[in-house]
This record gives C-alpha cells, sequence and structure tokens, in this order.
C-alpha cells in the first residue's frame, strides 16, 4: 500500500486515488490537427522508467493534481494542485 | 530411536492437562503447550510425512517456520488446515492430523516405489520425456502423485469473517528474542509506542531454550519480565504473529493466529521505523541420505529437550561445523543420552562437555538406515551407532523481510551467511539476523537499532561464540546428498542443472525447484547456491542470491480476503424506494452495479408474462417507473454553457432555460460514451442526465476537463445523483394522473411541452418535473429529495388507481423504449460505437466549436464505408424473437465472416411480434435488405428497419 | 548436435549418473556483427530467434537478454493458453499461436505442458449470457471451438464453484474454449532456447542494450553492457520495458507500463481441472500441475516498473477467489509476485516496423502475451527476415493509432466501458 499525498487532504492510501494519465500532455484543439499529432496526445506516453510527472485524482476530494514519483522504487516527490502546475489541455 | 518424554521439565507444556489427538489414524496423547511436533516426537513418531517428488519418508527436521517436511492436515476440532507445519502449531484436544502425500499414511505409502526409479527421474525430467503420443496422457497420473495436502470440498467458511486492523506505531519489531526485546525495550523506554511480534506461540526466541544471563536475571526470567513490562505499559506484544511481508512505504504485513477457532488476523501495520530481529536459521549439513527420519537440526533437539522435555534420541550423533551444536552436545547428555560430538573442524573447537565424545576433523560422509536414522558413517569410514543424528551446518540469517523491503545483502566469509548490507531506509536489522553470535553482540546490534536509546541490556553470564568451518555440498560427492527435503533437490541435480547450463540462480530454482516448496528453501537456498557456485567456479556472492518474495510463510487466503466477501464485494447500489418495491413484489436484479425492480410479481417461470403484461398496459393508460438511478449532475458557474457545448457532442450552449436537449458524451476517441438529457435551469446552471451505471464516470469527466481545461472559478459540478429520487409517469393518461396530485405547476402543453421542465411543490417539498420521454409516451420525469420520495410514490400510486396505472420494472421499459429504437449506450452500443453510426451526424458535419472527441470523428477508420451501424431487425410475425448476441452473417469466398449483431431483442406486446435492433455494417442504406442471422450454429432470416418499430412520426408523444 | 530428448535417453542416462547430457543452450561470447539481433530473451524474442533461423534460414543471429532468459513475463504469468477472441484480426494471431502451442513439444523436443484442460469464463447474469452469446457466435463464425456453458456444464468442469444463486456474482452459465488450457511457461522460454541454439542462435545473457546506432537514418547496432554489436535488422521483444527502449531510439510508444500480479497457494491434490475466469471478481485460476493453485487478477491500479506484489491488489484477487471458491477458503497463500506488462489502449499487441528503419517491434500484449509466444516469434521473424508485414500482423501496425483502427477486443466484444 504506496502513501500518495492530495495537495487538499493530505497523506492518503493509494486505493484513494485514481491515475489521470501523463502531466503535460497537452490537447491539440480543432478537426483539422494532423492524424499523428492527435494519435500522439491520444495514445502516445513517454511511460518512463523511473522519475514521473502525472496527474493524478484523489477520488474522495475529486481534486485533480500533478504528482512526482519514481515508478520503480514509488518513492514520492511532490505533489501540487493542477493550478499550482501550470498544467492545462 | 526412541525419542521419549522425560518425567521432569518443559518450559511450554502444562502436564496438569493432557491433549488428546490422533496423528494418521493413531490415538496420541500430548500436554497443552505441545507443537504437533513435540508431541509426535514424545510419542515417538519417526515418519510424519512423505517427500513431494520421491515419496521418500521424512521426519521432523526443525522446531519453527523453518521446517520442510513436517507438514500434516489438520481437522477435527480445529478448522480444516492442509500444509499445516506441525513445528509451529499448537496440539489441541480432538485434533485429527494426518500427514500429507501419504497413502494411505506417511509409515506405508503406496507411491514409495517412486523413489526406486528416483536415477531416471532427476532434476526437470518431465521437460525431456512425455511428449509421445500427448502430455495429456501423462498429466492426469502426474498431478495425482504431486500435490501435498487436500481440500475437503465439504468445508464450510467460518462464520465470523477474518479480522483486518490497521495500525500506526513509531517501532515494529519482528522477532522477540533477545535482540527483539532489546530493541523493544529501547523503544519504550525512549518513549515510542511498540508493537513487538513474533512467529512463536511464545516469544523469547533463543532465550526460552538457549543458556545465558542478562541483567544478572536468567534469560527466560528476563524475557518474561521485558514482555510483561512491555504489555503492562500499553505496548503491543503480539505472540503467534508472523510478520509475512513488506510493502511499499514500509507497510508491513502481520498475519496472527489465535489458535482458538477464531480465523487468523490480518494486521496492515504503518511504522515509523522498522526493527528486524528475525533471528537466523540453522543449516542442514550436507552429508549421503542427509534426510532420514532422526536427523534434525541441533538447535532443535534443544528446543524438544528444555521446552517440550522431549529427548529426541539415546544414542545421539551430533553433527556440526560451528560452536553452536556444542551446548546441544552437553544438554542431550546431560538429560542422559549417549552423545558423540562429530566437528568438522580440527583446531579451535571449544571445550569438550562432559560426557560427551568428541571427534574433532570429520565429517558424517552418511547416514545409515531405511525408515529411519541407524548410524553415521565418518568421511574415514567409522560407523558410529545412533537413533538419532541432530546437525548444524551453520546458521543462515533471516533476511527475507530485509531483502522485500529492496535491501541488499552483504556476503560474510566469516560467518558463510548473507547479512544485511547497506541500511534500508526507516529499517535496522539486529541481533542473529544482523550476524550477531553472542548475546553481547546482540544487545550491541539492537543498541545500534535504536539510536539515541541509552541503557541497552547487558549479558551477564556465559556467552555463546561462532566460529564456523563453512560446510558446503561437495560436487561429485557419493551417495544422494539432500539439499531441499520438501521438493526432493539433491546435490546432482544442482549439479544437472549447472550442466546444462541452468546456472543463473533464478534458473537454478526455477529448474530443479530449489526452495520452491511451501518453506521456500529456508534451509536449503544457501546450501543450494553455494554448490551452484562451487561447480561452476563462482563465489556464493557471485552466484547471488533468488528475489525475496512475500509471505515470509504461507498465510491463510482468508487473512487476505477478511470481510471483504458477499454483499461487501463490490457492493450494489439500493434505491431509496427498494422496500416499497419490494412490498409491491418486485423481482430485484442488478445491472450496472445498481439493484432495481425487473418486474413486479412473476417468479421465475412467470417473469417473461410479468414483463410483457407491464409493457403492454404501459402502452394504454399509464406506467409508474422509478427512474432514480438516472444521474443528476449539476454543472453552474459562469462558463457552464461553454463547458456543456465541450463536453457534449451536441451544441447545448443554444438550449433555453426551462428546457431539455438530447445528447451524446464521446470520449476522446470518438466513442459514445454516454447519452442522456440536458436540462438547462438558468443561464448558468445545467442539469447533466446520465446513464445509471455512468454516474460515477461522467462526473470523474466533467471533474476533469472542469479543473484541466476550464478552471476552478468558471465552473463548477456537483453530482446530486443520490439527493433526488425520479419517479416516471408515463402513457397516454400521464397528464391526467399528473394532474390530479397538485404540484403547483401549469402542465398544459404550451407552458409544459415536451422537452420542457418545470419546477413546482409537492406538499412542502419542491419538485422538479421534466417532460422527457423514454417509452415514446408522453410522459414526466418527477424528481423530489430522496428521502422525501415515498409519499409521492404512494400518492401516485393512489391517483393511478382510476387510470388502471401500471408499476413497471427496467425490463419493460427496456421492451418499450426498444420498440422506439431508442439505444441503451453498452448494449446497443459498443466500445467503437461513433455518433454518426447512431444515425446522427449533424455536429460532426456542422459543428464549428471544439468539443471532446471531435478530431478523432475524422480519422481513417471514422469515415462511412464499411462501418457497423443501427439497425431495427424485423422477422416475421409469429416467430421467436432473434437471439440478443446472434450475428448476421454472409459468406465471402466460401467463409463466413460476421457483419454485426442483435443487440436488443424482444417480443412487442404492443406490436405482437418481435422486435430487435443491431449493429449492422452500412445498415443504414439497407433497410429492406434480408440478412441471416447466426446463433450457435443456428441461421434464421431477418430483415433491416429503420431502429424505430413503433410510431416512428411520434405522435404519442403529445397524445 | 544436441541431445535428443526422450524417455529413453533419460533411461540411458540414469544409469550413468545423468551425467551425458549437454548445456540446454550456449552461452557464447557476443560477436561485433550478425544478420540479425533480438533485444529480449523471453519467450518472443527466443522465439523469433528461432524461427528466424529455422523457417528463414539466418545464419548468424543473437538474442540479447539484459539478465537470465525467461525473467520476464514469460516466466511471471498465469500460463494460460487460449485463443478464444472476438476480431478476425484477433483470432487470427492468437489462433496461430494456439496452433503452434499444440505441436510445440514435439517441434522443439522440450515438453513444454501444454494441458488442454479447457476454459471457462463465466457469466454472471442475463446480461453476460447476451454478450456471451454475442462472442460465442463471433468465435464460432471465425472457426474458434467456442461454444455456450449452461449452469450444469459449467459445474460439471468445476464442482467446487460456488453456484448459489444468491451468491454476489451468481453464474448464469459461461463461455467455454475446451481448446484452452495452460502450459509450463519456464519450459516455453527453455524449449525456444534450445531449439534455437542448437540451430546456431547465440544466446547472450547479462547483456543490457544501453543505446542504439543510428547511421543514415537507420539502425545499424546497438550498444550493450558486453560492447558493441552490429546488425542491420534489430527485432525488440521486451513487453514492460519496450518504452525504455523506444525512448532511447528516439520515438514514444503507446504504451502505460503496470505491474500484473499472481500468487499460488500451497500445493494440493487435484481440486480444479480447467482454468475459470469470472468478469465479475476479475480472477482467474487453475491448478498447476505441482497442485498449487494459480491466481490472477487485475491489473495494479498504480503504473509501475517495480515488478513486486503488494496489499490493495492481493487482497482483492484472493477475496474474489474466495466468493468464486469458498473451499480454497482453507489454504494459504505461499508466494506472490508482479510482472511488468506493457497495456496498450486496445489491449492488442504491436507489431511492426518502428519509426526507426531497421528497428522492428513486438510488444503490446499487456497481461496477454505468454498465450501468443509463438506467433510473436512467427511474425517478428517474418518481418525480420523479408522487411514485410506477415497478413496476420498487418493489422497489428503501430501505425493503427494514427488512423483508428484499433483492435479493442474488451470494446468489441461489448464488455460496458
Amino acid at each position: 500500500m504506496q502513501l500518495f499525498h492530495c495537495p487538499f487532504c493530505g497523506t492518503r492510501d493509494e486505493t484513494e486515488f485514481h491515475f489521470g494519465g501523463e502531466a503535460g500532455n497537452i490537447r491539440p484543439d480543432g478537426a483539422d490537427v494532423p492524424a499523428d499529432r492527435w494519435a500522439n496526445y491520444l495514445y502516445m506516453r513517454d511511460n518512463p522508467k523511473g522519475a514521473v510527472r502525472e496527474v493524478w485524482v484523489h477520488m474522495n476530494c475529486g481534486e485533480f493534481f500533478v504528482m512526482e514519483r519514481d515508478s520503480v522504487g514509488h518513492e514520492v516527490v511532490s505533489s501540487t494542485s493542477l493550478d499550482g502546475a501550470g498544467h492545462a489541455r | 530411536m526412541t525419542a521419549t518424554r522425560l518425567s521432569s521439565g518443559g518450559s511450554s507444556i502444562d502436564r496438569s492437562r493432557p491433549v488428546s489427538f490422533s496423528f494418521d489414524g493413531r490415538k496420541l496423547q500430548g500436554f497443552e503447550g505441545d507443537t504437533i511436533a513435540s508431541a509426535l516426537l514424545a510419542s515417538d513418531v519417526a515418519v510424519v510425512g512423505r517427500s513431494f517428488k520421491y515419496h521418500r519418508p521424512r521426519g521432523i527436521w526443525g522446531a519453527g517456520v523453518e521446517e520442510p517436511n513436517a507438514l500434516v492436515d489438520v481437522g477435527g476440532s480445529v478448522a480444516r488446515t492442509p500444509n499445516t507445519r506441525a513445528t509451529t502449531e499448537l496440539v489441541l484436544d480432538g485434533m485429527i492430523a494426518k500427514s500429507v502425500n501419504a497413502s494411505p499414511n506417511a509409515a506405508v505409502d503406496r507411491n514409495a516405489f517412486i523413489d526406486r526409479f528416483s536415477r531416471f527421474i532427476p532434476a526437470a525430467f518431465y521437460y525431456k520425456t512425455f511428449m509421445w503420443p500427448d502430455w495429456h496422457l501423462f498429466e492426469p497420473r502426474i498431478r495425482a502423485v504431486a500435490g501435498l495436502g487436500e481440500v475437503d470440498a465439504r468445508w464450510q467458511s467460518p462464520a465470523a469473517a477474518a479480522d483486518q486492523i490497521n495500525r500506526h506505531c513509531d517501532v515494529l519489531v519482528v522477532g522477540a528474542g533477545p535482540a527483539g526485546l532489546a530493541a523493544a525495550k529501547l523503544a519504550a523506554s525512549a518513549g515510542q509506542s511498540v508493537i513487538l511480534v513474533d512467529d512463536q506461540h511464545e516469544p523469547g526466541g533463543s532465550l526460552n531454550h538457549r543458556t545465558g544471563e542478562i541483567d544478572g536475571r536468567p534469560a527466560t526470567a528476563w524475557a518474561a519480565e521485558t514482555i510483561g513490562a512491555l504489555s503492562a505499559t500499553g505496548h503491543t506484544v503480539l505472540p503467534s504473529t508472523t510478520a509475512f511481508g513488506i510493502y511499499d512505504h514500509n507497510l508491513v504485513g502481520l498475519n496472527q493466529r489465535h489458535g482458538d477457532g477464531r480465523p487468523d488476523t490480518l494486521w496492515r501495520v504503518r511504522p515509523r521505523r522498522i526493527v528486524l530481529a528475525t533471528g537466523a536459521i540453522e543449516r542442514p549439513l550436507p552429508f549421503a541420505n542427509n534426510d532420514l527420519p532422526g536427523i534434525m537440526s541441533a538447535d532443535a533437539a534443544l528446543v524438544y529437550l528444555r521446552r517440550f522435555a522431549v529427548l529426541v534420541g539415546r544414542r545421539v550423533v551430533v553433527a556440526t561445523n560451528n560452536d553452536s551444536a556444542y551446548e546441544v552436545a552437553r544438554a542431550l547428555a546431560e538429560a542422559g543420552a549417549d552423545v558423540t560430538l562429530v566437528d568438522s573442524r580440527k583446531d579451535g573447537t571449544p571445550a569438550v562437555p562432559e560426557g560427551v565424545s568428541l571427534t574433532a576433523g570429520r565429517r558424517v560422509a552418511a547416514a545409515r538406515g531405511k525408515m529411519r536414522v541407524e548410524g553415521a558413517v565418518l568421511d574415514e569410514g567409522t560407523l558410529l551407532d545412533a537413533d538419532c543424528l541432530v546437525v548444524s551446518g551453520g546458521w543462515t540469517p533471516t533476511i527475507h523481510l530485509f531483502c522485500q523491503a529492496r535491501g541488499k545483502l552483504a556476503w560474510s566469509e566469516a560467518q558463510a551467511a548473507f547479512l544485511p548490507g547497506d541500511p534500508v531506509e526507516g529499517m535496522a536489522v539486529a541481533g542473529a539476523a544482523a550476524g550477531a553470535v553472542s548475546l553481547s553482540g546482540v544487545f550491541e546490534s539492537a543498541a545500534k537499532a535504536m539510536p539515541g536509546a541509552t541503557a541497552a541490556p547487558r549479558s551477564t553470564g556465559v556467552e555463546a561464540t561462532g566460529g564456523i568451518l563453512a560446510a558446503w555440498p561437495i560436487p561429485d560427492a557419493r551417495g544422494r546428498v539432500w539439499i531441499d527435503y520438501q521438493n526432493d533437490v539433491t546435490a546432482k541435480d544442482v549439479e544437472l542443472a549447472a550442466r546444462e547450463n541452468f546456472i543463473s540462480v533464478e534458473h537454478l530454482k526455477r529448474y530443479t525447484t530449489l526452495g520452491m516448496a511451501t518453506d521456500q528453501g529456508k534451509t536449503s537456498n544457501l546450501v543450494g547456491l553455494a554448490l551452484m557456485g562451487a561447480v561452476t567456479g563462482r563465489t556464493v556472492p557471485e552466484v547471488g542470491t533468488t528475489t525475496y518474495r512475500p509471505p515470509f510463510t504461507p498465510v491463510p487466503l482468508a487473512s487476505f480476503a477478511g470481510a471483504r466477501g458477499g454483499e461487501l464485494m463490490s457492493p450494489v447500489r439500493r434505491l431509496p424506494l427498494e422496500n416499497v418495491h419490494r412490498a409491491r413484489g418486485a423481482v430485484f436484479q442488478e445491472y450496472g452495479g445498481w439493484l432495481r425492480p425487473a418486474h413486479y410479481g412473476g417468479a421465475d417461470a412467470d417473469a417473461d408474462c410479468a414483463i410483457q403484461d407491464e409493457a403492454g398496459r404501459a402502452r394504454q393508460s399509464v406506467a409508474l417507473f422509478d427512474g432514480s438511478t438516472l444521474g443528476k449532475i449539476e454543472v453552474m458557474g459562469p462558463k457552464a454553457a461553454e463547458f456543456v457545448d465541450f463536453i457534449y457532442y451536441n451544441t447545448m450552449s443554444t438550449l433555453k432555460p426551462g428546457r431539455c436537449r438530447y445528447g451524446f458524451m464521446l470520449s476522446e476517441n470518438g466513442v459514445v460514451f454516454d447519452d442522456g438529457i440536458l436540462v438547462r435551469l438558468d443561464e448558468y446552471r445545467f442539469v447533466v442526465s446520465c446513464s445509471s451505471s455512468h454516474v460515477a464516470s461522467v462526473h470523474a469527466r466533467l471533474e476533469e476537463w472542469r479543473q484541466d481545461r476550464f478552471g476552478r472559478d468558471a465552473v463548477y459540478v456537483h453530482n446530486a445523483t443520490s439527493e433526488m429520487a425520479t419517479l416516471t409517469v408515463s402513457g397516454p393518461n400521464a397528464k391526467k394522473l399528473l394532474a390530479t396530485l397538485g404540484l403547483g405547476l401549469s402542465l398544459d402543453d404550451a407552458d409544459l411541452p415536451h422537452m420542457a421542465m418545470a419546477e413546482g411543490m409537492f406538499a412542502t417539498d419542491p419538485v422538479r418535473v421534466a417532460r422527457v420521454s423514454f417509452t415514446g409516451d408522453r410522459s414526466y420525469e418527477v424528481s423530489i429529495r430522496a428521502d422525501r420520495a415515498e409519499p409521492l410514490w404512494a400518492r401516485m400510486h393512489e391517483a393511478g388507481m382510476a387510470f388502471d396505472a401500471v408499476t413497471i420494472g427496467l425490463e419493460a421499459l427496456m421492451i418499450l423504449r426498444a420498440e422506439k429504437g431508442y439505444i441503451v449506450i453498452g448494449k446497443d452500443t459498443d466500445g467503437t460505437t461513433l455518433p454518426h453510426d447512431l444515425g446522427v451526424d449533424g455536429p460532426r458535419a456542422k459543428r464549428k466549436g471544439e468539443y471532446v472527441g471531435r478530431r478523432s470523428l475524422f480519422t481513417d477508420v471514422a469515415m462511412p464505408g464499411n462501418r457497423q451501424q443501427l439497425v431495427g431487425l424485423a422477422v416475421a410475425r409469429g416467430e421467436e424473437p432473434l437471439a440478443t448476441g446472434a450475428n448476421a452473417i454472409s459468406r465471402e469466398g466460401g467463409k463466413l465472416r460476421s457483419q454485426g449483431f442483435v443487440t436488443s431483442s424482444y417480443h412487442s406486446p404492443t406490436m405482437g411480434r418481435p422486435i430487435a435492433l443491431g449493429l449492422i455494417e452500412r445498415g443504414a442504406a439497407r433497410h429492406g435488405e434480408a440478412v441471416d442471422i447466426q446463433h450457435l450454429g443456428m441461421v434464421r432470416r431477418a430483415t433491416i428497419t429503420g431502429p424505430c418499430a413503433f410510431d416512428p412520426s411520434g405522435e404519442r408523444l403529445n397524445a | 548436435m544436441t541431445r535428443r530428448y526422450s524417455a529413453f535417453s533419460l533411461i540411458k542416462e540414469g544409469l550413468t549418473g545423468q551425467k551425458g547430457w549437454q548445456p540446454a543452450w550456449r552461452s557464447p561470447e557476443p560477436k561485433k556483427t550478425y544478420d540479425a539481433v533480438i533485444i529480449g530473451g523471453g519467450g518472443h524474442g527466443l522465439a523469433t530467434a528461432y524461427y528466424l533461423a529455422k523457417t528463414h534460414g539466418i545464419a548468424s543471429i543473437a538474442v540479447l537478454e539484459k539478465g537470465w532468459i525467461g525473467g520476464g513475463n514469460t516466466g511471471r504469468n498465469t500460463t494460460v493458453v487460449r485463443s478464444n477472441y472476438y476480431y478476425p484480426e484477433s483470432v487470427a494471431i492468437y489462433g496461430l499461436a494456439h496452433r503452434l502451442y499444440e505441436g510445440l513439444s514435439k517441434e522443439l523436443n522440450y515438453n513444454v505442458m501444454l494441458s488442454k484442460r479447457g476454459m471457462v469464463s463465466l457469466c454472471h447474469s442475463t446480461g453476460e449470457l447476451e454478450i456471451g452469446a454475442r462472442t460465442v457466435n463471433a468465435m464460432q463464425i471465425n472457426g474458434v471451438d467456442a461454444e455456450m456453458f449452461s449452469v450444469d456444464d459449467v459445474r460439471r468442469v468445476a464442482p467446487l464453484l460456488n453456484l448459489a444463486s444468491d451468491a454476489r456474482f451468481p453464474v448464469f452459465g459461461g463461455v467455454w474454449q475446451g481448446r484452452a488450457g495452460t502450459a509450463r511457461h519456464d519450459a516455453v522460454a527453455w524449449g525456444y532456447a534450445r531449439a534455437a541454439g542448437a540451430l546456431g542462435v547465440d544466446i547472450i545473457q547479462n547483456c543490457e542494450v544501453t543505446d542504439f546506432i543510428v547511421e543514415g537514418g537507420r539502425c545499424r547496432g546497438v550498444h550493450t553492457s558486453r560492447g558493441t554489436i552490429r546488425t542491420d535488422r534489430i527485432g525488440m521483444a521486451v513487453a514492460g520495458h519496450s518504452s525504455v527502449l523506444a525512448a532511447k531510439a528516439g520515438f514514444r510508444l503507446p504504451i502505460n507500463s503496470y505491474a500484473l500480479q499472481a500468487c499460488v497457494s500451497e500445493p494440493v491434490k487435484p481440486v480444479l481441472d480447467t482454468v475459470v475466469l469470472s468478469p465479475g471478481t476479475g480472477v482467474y485460476v487453475s491448478q498447476s500441475d505441482k497442485g498449487e493453485i494459480v491466481i490472477g487478477g487485475a491489473l495494479d491500479r498504480v503504473p509501475s516498473y517495480g515488478q513486486r506484489g503488494n496489499l490493495p491488489t492481493l487482497e482483492g484477487v484472493i477475496s474474489g477467489l474466495l466468493e468464486m471458491f469458498p473451499a480454497f477458503g482453507q489454504l494459504k497463500l505461499m508466494r506472490q509476485w508482479a510482472g511488468i506488462v506493457d497495456v496498450v489502449p486496445d489491449s492488442s499487441p504491436i507489431i511492426g516496423e518502428s519509426p526507426l528503419p531497421g528497428l522492428f517491434l513486438n510488444c503490446g500484449w499487456g497481461t496477454g502475451g505468454f498465450k501468443a509466444i509463438p506467433a510473436g516469434g512467427v511474425l517478428l521473424a517474418h518481418l525480420l527476415a523479408t522487411g514485410k508485414h506477415h497478413d496476420i500482423s498487418r493489422p497489428f501496425d503501430l501505425d493503427r493509432f494514427a488512423t483508428g483502427r484499433l483492435l479493442d477486443e474488451a470494446a468489441g466484444s461489448g464488455i460496458a466501458h
């Protein structure tokens, strides 16, 4: 059982959280976005082994936030609210 | 042999409380406090089980969790458990124990002949044969002789589920031997909260049977006092509790046994600091036939003597390569046995105990005997007569948990063992697990494990010494030298693995099954990899270890399950009016996670009649339906209109306040994710009505887009689904019925047309009336506070009497909506259905603004061509309905091909014929065409039609 | 010449102490160049090497394995082999694998213990029965040996299953594939390794690829922990680690890596003769020939490269198992582990040339790669040998993510999304 840190509620069990995707995956708008670019947004991932930066949602409070952690050792480095992280798509 | 119970002594047993139990049908006696193993030894039962592969007779090796041989199926007065370790399970009155893998019993096993063919069936032999004619011919026989204990098919799970306890503490100490007790004492005295666990029934570890003096007190007394003081000061001491795993972020799993028939308890402990004081496990010595019953760990022999007053033999050979067995030899001699000590070391051996003869510089080369040990042959040929052979091959620190926590090991040549290497954060290892030998050394390591603490205990008595001459199996030795007892892995098997290039330690394990038995190689792993090193010219650390995986010892599945079973597993969601529906005779089924009335009245056999009746009557006058499961998610804020435009496939911002619009929500891959009605309450407020089973996921999507794209200040989203009940009145007389309720609003079609909403009052409660329809008839959805729904529902029924109203369940509603060609997402669509497949192409063709999933509607695959499209499927009146799930087929080049499938199919009582919906390739352009429909090999014909079979002009919406 | 395995050779060796056996595969030093290099010594990589040598006659092949062969998902799965898929494209690829599995022990002269004990996927409601019918019909049309099972049929193959009508997930019937079953996972890797080795393939363990050599826009070799190896054809079959290598090669993949856990009970005498899958609990279970109950369930919830088990998923899986088989409440968990699986949005594999010419992909099998090993080998070998897709692998190219032609079995077979 990992412990994640919700920027709003504090440290909670991993089972309260849901993975929301890699952070910084900017959505291209428009019907004329090139197919490759759209596929890149929709499907392609960095999926790094080691340091990751991801969007998570704390299901209990419903807030999305950005978490930095290690995908091998599972150390959690930081949690930042979406506003603070400047993440937008 | 002749193991006997001495007339006095035994710190763990209560001679005033005899217990009766049976083993392999034999009635035996023991005392309260005995383990099954000690009671069996006291009765001189030598053969307690059969090995996994060769069905070799096996006796008790150890006195703890490392036991590879003595597994029994227990039952009788205690819960039935296969493969129970006899060395850790207390014997209880009325217990029935049966040896495993033996038939009819351990002493006489009809599969014992297999051992005679052992030379032909070495490690991994099965990969080399049984290929012709087919593995299937051999497999049943192989399976039957494999396996250990037996599952009782009639077994009933206990009424009470296993408890699961979550606990935080400052320090968790694993192991209540001298190191653990010292660490716990230091932590407690530093004001920290402590949980101390020990896998034995009696905490104390080696202090319970090894001689020692601490702070001037006998070791056993010091242990008892320390434990007493910890308990008395509010710390938690858990005996019979195994720390079986350390998981991410230092969560420790404990399994606590109760010994009183209660299921075990799972503890999840989150300590700030973990002290592993898990001790060390004695290794066997490698010599031929070292698996004979009567060959036992020296330390275990001392345990049985001191704690259970069992003398394991009369003529005992003690074979060792280290100092620790000397105390054992002395104690056995003092208890009256003839003891010969064989020490592989020539020099530097400790003083020979009184009454013991020592042969130094010699090894045991082989054991003699068939069903139990009868003697030991030394390497120079001497035969020593013996009824018991106790051995110490050195000590393997118990570092399993340290490794589970991703700690790295360091090889100690001096101690011939892997010790914990670089420290792991939040964790310390103390005592024998860290390589300490003497009590002074143990306490020193305990003090280091609790930095800052002062006043560690002091050893004031005789100190244990180490001094080991490593004894690893020698390549090409004569005879069969057992390494893994339970899985029957011999030195020759390891050599065979090396010969065949299975030299990686993980290959060695998998190829030979070394260490994969229920004891997980606690006595065998190091011995095996040392031999692999010797055979391949590598050092032990070069060979390395396999990964240590949880659990440390097997844990009951029931502990992990806890109380999560039955209705607590994925709990269903329930309607506010469930009991009211039950009183009306509703038959419930689970739909998309909700428990809902399928129909009212009609047991299993009559269900279809009841459903047909409900669906038929609903079109005649008026129907009442509980639609409370429908999602009701409020969207509000300055950018609410912009937000719903982005969320929906359809343009929604043009909706006027008080009006409703039907629309799709898409996923970003363009697939229709949900459909439903959006209600605009006012300029800045909307209510999203989504499918019952999609409420949580739609809400999550709204939140994600809101927070990630629009911002917190722009929109607010609130899921009000469970706050409101929604009761639907539908049918030609719906308006008349509603008019009698006095809701204080105008039902005039000019004021409340189809797809409009109005607010009113029922008694003192506000209601929202939406004129929307899922039946194709004039319908009103009345939403009210969930806790006030019952009077309204009752009032509707009362008023309905005058109109011959019918209460309908979900099954009838499914027929009504299918008659109209209204879809259910996930039933009439699948995970590939795009909106234009459902005939809604307008937004895709015309919308300018951005919306979720938009770009995906213009990929290659989204282009109209061979896509499956929603259609109706008609069969002749009088025929049975098509089977839902039947596939439309075509033959192309002699090959069958699926063109789509039937998604919904019913008999329509109103139309008097079957109706069906389907997704069929290019179906929209094929109305009137006949297709073959195949179901489980049978083919029928159906005609493709438009989806709507009933009232296509929609007149009944306003009738 | 590799020594042939047979009962006769075992008996002969038994008379001389089993001392005449040779290494199952050689462990040579890597050469400087090869005709083809395969990264990843799991089942897929080793099978690729085998078919490259056997079918296409390529002489000089190396398999580079960063650890020990078969140490990844090949040795960490629940050993189920089946081909009951919905789409014709999926049936083609898994059917190919299944047929090859059926002859694999004889083909490789290595008993992979394919046990065609059948598999039943349970239906817990009338709705699931309808979906079951839909998939069975599609499968029958596509030539798969699928059939609908009644509750009595289910009882016959799994008598210990909880079939009570008031069970949390009551059983209404099931979807059966009689040819499905299990195989001995390690043996598949070792059997391919031995057979490939006998054809001259160099199997190089403890050899981690650290980077790709790119010249003229093409992949020309790899740098490894054991030196530089040049080749013009590189196949990559590294499952959960595909993204890591892809990043070194300069492209991204539609993959998220997750731990998939499995566990076994202590061994017991035979009590379960088939494979049972419950969509309600998400648990699938079988009994190994050794007697262990082999238990698998859903993915972990947290993306991860950590090959280790954890409690929350395990607890959910075990409680699901006991819901299905209450009698297993007598048993104890013996071992728990995890593999890193490469999860693709449509859960179908990716086979084809990568964006870096000369580098070919075999990945994205997610939780189901073991059953496909022979097909993965045949198809990647075909690509490496000819530079072109086999008809069966064409639909599984990476380009499907741009065209939208995904092959989502779960979506297509009507499982709620």
